[in-house]
């Protein structure tokens, strides 16, 4: 026992954090964070789409266009991207909340039930952007 | 009774929060159901284009509801990313300057939004 002691290395940091292999749990928590970060940086290019799709007809032309023929200088297939990035972050988002709240609704917090519904998560989240990127992209 | 308040303040303990992880679930809940009755919306029969779009959001009872969303949003993402700085961020001064900008960058987009909503 005092020769593990000796052997323990400090205080951990990010770097030595990459190096264990995350459970689907883990990956869902990171991922849960980093797709609200996504959503709150591109929040004004959300509201953006909002204006310009409710605010005229004129607007709306200026809406549609942006998938078409891009916004300024950011070609259309960049803004179908940032979109997907959107569209993959909201998925995501909403299914680990959802999974949250599910957890604290039931107190079902077993290792099992946690490993479950993480994998179910990002599995569902994958499918439904892979099946609406494929309409963004015009794929049907 | 010992002192608890300025650098005697406990920060550790019950309770300590709960209000931002209660908020945190109440506006989620909000914006979930949001989500679905936009989406039944949206699924109804019928070509989409302006004018139905648009018409989603201008009864009264949907601005409404979009309003209360906006504003859910703001301050779910506030304690989001509140908790990221926290996490991160461990100089005092360069944390105050990055709530004060995620302050700045939410109210002004909910301000936007808004201002959107009710021109409608």
């Amino acid at each position: 026992m005092a020769e593990m002691t000796k052997q323990r290395p400090g205080t951990m940091r990010l770097i030595d954090a990459v190096k264990y292999r995350l459970p689907p749990a883990g990956i869902v928590s990171i991922l849960h964070r980093i797709s609200g970060a996504l959503m709150f940086v591109l929040l004004p290019f959300v509201i953006w789409l909002f204006d310009a799709s409710v605010t005229s007809e004129i607007s709306y032309d200026r809406f549609t266009s942006a998938f078409i023929a891009g916004i300024g200088f950011v070609p259309a297939w960049f803004v179908k991207l940032v979109v997907l990035a959107l569209i993959w972050a909201y998925l995501l988002h909403f299914i680990a909340g959802v999974r949250h709240l599910w957890m604290d609704v039931t107190h079902s917090v077993s290792k099992q039930q946690g490993h479950s519904s993480a994998v179910f998560t990002l599995a569902a989240s994958l499918l439904l952007t892979l099946a609406l990127g494929a309409k963004l992209f015009g794929l049907y | 009774m010992s002192t608890n308040f300025g650098s005697k303040r406990i920060v550790v303990g019950a309770h300590y929060g709960m209000r931002d992880w209660l908020s945190q679930r109440v506006t989620a809940t909000l914006m979930a159901l949001f989500t679905l009755v936009l989406l039944v919306q949206l699924l109804l029969p019928g070509p989409l284009g302006y004018d139905r779009w648009a018409g989603i959001f201008a009864t009264q009872w949907m601005k409404v509801l979009t309003f209360v969303v906006i504003v859910s949003l703001a301050w779910h993402a506030w304690v989001g990313v509140r908790d990221i700085w926290m996490d991160y961020v461990k100089p005092v001064g360069v944390r105050l300057v990055l709530q004060v900008a995620t302050i700045v960058w939410l109210v002004g987009c909910a301000g936007w939004a808004v201002q959107v909503l009710w021109r409608l």
